[in-house]
């Protein structure tokens, strides 16, 4: 196993697992397609990074902070619902990357790049990877309550702003991680499919939590092997991977 | 201290007056002031829901806020929760430890998650035994905790989340339409069961229903709103005359009292 596979595999199962683990609160709080738009944001960073030569999780992360704010700023504002605002901040995070994207790099924006991570993005993954996965275990319970009911959440006393903050903190973090690992087209998938087959196969909250965290590590190590031998980008084969498997989970499911 | 006193609820003009002082009933109400409520007024996208509420609360009572659809009780109840904007006073007069049922937490908000019993009382992280011993005060038993909380029936939903909520040790109670999802046999055995935990725990309830079936067996006091801006203020049997009825649902209204 060369010195760079090993890398790629650390950062894949670092940025998939808590990305996974963090979709399982999404999903429940209907918030998973909200990790579409603000990776599709992201690509002007992402372009950015590319053209003048750094990490493109780094030139990510203050366009989805960015995309976060004005998300949540033209909800309060126009009341549009979530839908619309996706739809209109999608294309504009689309249309500003494509304005100064080199063509010939595009690919790296799109689908990522994960099979050539250095070293210091990959103990980056590792840091991030795990303060989400830890403030989100912290957190776990009380955004479940805010999700199941916000009026009943504030009447036990639960500090629905603040744990608005740290979850919509993740939600960032994990998207501008993301983008190394899937590219800026894909990201509600690692939120997404790993927690909606989770849910086909688990009765408690625990059992969901462990299983979504796994498919997502599962899938990550899948996908960036067979990216090996194969020689085609890692992104679409993670994704790929956990779509098989959530397809596998469906007979399963409870409804 | 004992206090006695009129309470008074004038709204648009309208006043009706009824007392503290129990009239037949089993229960001393005769008890210190808990909520203190004045001038209330709570005006939602410039549309005023409810105005100039006057009424006081004393600790202790089962009082059913009483009233037809779009009377504004739900929002009546979020106000004094301070979950919506309001002007006016509203003096508590001792810290009460508040409990929540609201009206929108149906099954179905929680099926769709993999939620057990077990884990909606983890939630607020309570140990197994704990868990047990609020479920046995609304009648389940053990077998339930590894159920699926959205598979659980209409009634055994609502009873544990009635548990649920007692687990937080409240000493003040408010349900809104805390029967909506259950059938007519299920909503009795709920509020013969609300009315045990009221008695043994000595909880102050404010139960939203638009049922006067609910005001006339189960309440101290009722607090009737309506459409019109008419409201009503007092013991059930006292205030709740054909007049006001027909006043609060807008139409003549035939109820049998026994």
């Amino acid at each position: 196993m060369t010195h760079q596979l090993v890398l790629s595999l650390i950062s894949g199962v670092f940025i998939a697992g808590s990305a996974a683990y963090l979709g399982t609160l999404m999903l429940s709080k209907k918030m998973a397609v909200v990790a579409g738009p603000l990776g599709h944001l992201a690509l002007p960073g992402a372009a950015l990074a590319l053209v003048y030569g750094f990490s493109i999780s780094l030139g990510a992360f203050p366009f989805v902070v960015a995309g976060i704010l004005l998300i949540w700023l033209l909800e309060i504002r126009t009341k549009l619902q979530m839908e619309a605002l996706t739809a209109i901040v999608f294309a504009t995070g689309v249309a500003a990357a494509f304005l100064f994207l080199p063509i010939d790099k595009a690919e790296a924006a799109l689908v990522g790049d994960i099979s050539k991570v250095g070293v210091h993005a990959t103990m980056a993954s590792v840091i991030l990877g795990l303060l989400v996965f830890v403030a989100v275990k912290s957190c776990y319970s009380k955004i479940m309550l805010i999700s199941i009911h916000e009026d009943l959440a504030k009447t036990e006393g639960i500090n629905v702003r603040f744990y608005n903050l740290v979850y919509l903190s993740a939600i960032a973090i994990i998207v501008a991680l993301g983008v190394d690992l899937v590219g800026g087209l894909m990201t509600a998938a690692l939120v997404a499919i790993p927690a909606a087959a989770a849910r086909n196969v688990s009765k408690t909250l625990v059992q969901y939590g462990l299983a979504s965290g796994s498919l997502g590590i599962v899938a990550a190590i899948i996908g960036i092997l067979s990216s090996t031998f194969t020689g085609l980008p890692a992104g679409p084969l993670v994704i790929l991977t956990s779509a098989l498997i959530f397809l596998v989970t469906v007979p399963m499911a409870k409804v | 201290m004992v206090v006695t006193h009129n309470a008074k609820v004038a709204v648009h003009g309208q006043t009706h007056q009824g007392t503290r002082q129990p009239a037949g009933t089993d229960v001393d109400l005769m008890s210190e002031i808990l909520l203190e409520v004045k001038n209330f007024k709570v005006t939602l996208e410039e549309s005023p829901i409810l105005s100039d509420l006057n009424f006081t609360v004393g600790e202790g009572e089962f009082l059913t806020i009483l009233g037809p659809n779009g009377s504004g009780k739900t929002v009546l109840v979020k106000a004094l929760l301070d979950l919506l904007p309001y002007s006016g006073e509203l003096n508590w007069h001792k810290k009460p430890r508040i409990g929540y049922l609201p009206q929108g937490l149906n099954q179905m908000s929680v099926r769709e998650m993999p939620l057990t019993v077990k884990d909606f009382f983890t939630l607020k992280k309570l140990k197994q035994g704990e868990i047990l011993n609020y479920l046995a005060l609304v009648g389940l038993a053990k077998p339930v905790l590894n159920k699926r909380a959205g598979y659980l029936s209409g009634g055994e939903f609502q009873r544990m989340l009635v548990a649920w909520v007692l687990a937080s040790r409240p000493n003040v109670l408010f349900l809104d339409e805390p029967t909506t999802a259950v059938d007519i046999a299920g909503g009795e055995t709920i509020y013969s069961l609300l009315r045990d935990v009221w008695r043994e725990q000595k909880l102050t309830i404010f139960n939203v229903t638009h049922d006067l079936n609910i005001v006339f067996a189960h309440s101290t006091h009722v607090l009737c709103l309506s459409r019109f801006g008419h409201c009503c203020y007092g013991i059930p049997k006292e205030v709740l005359t054909p007049e006001v009825l027909s006043d609060v649902y807008g139409t003549e209204i035939k109820f049998h009292t026994h």
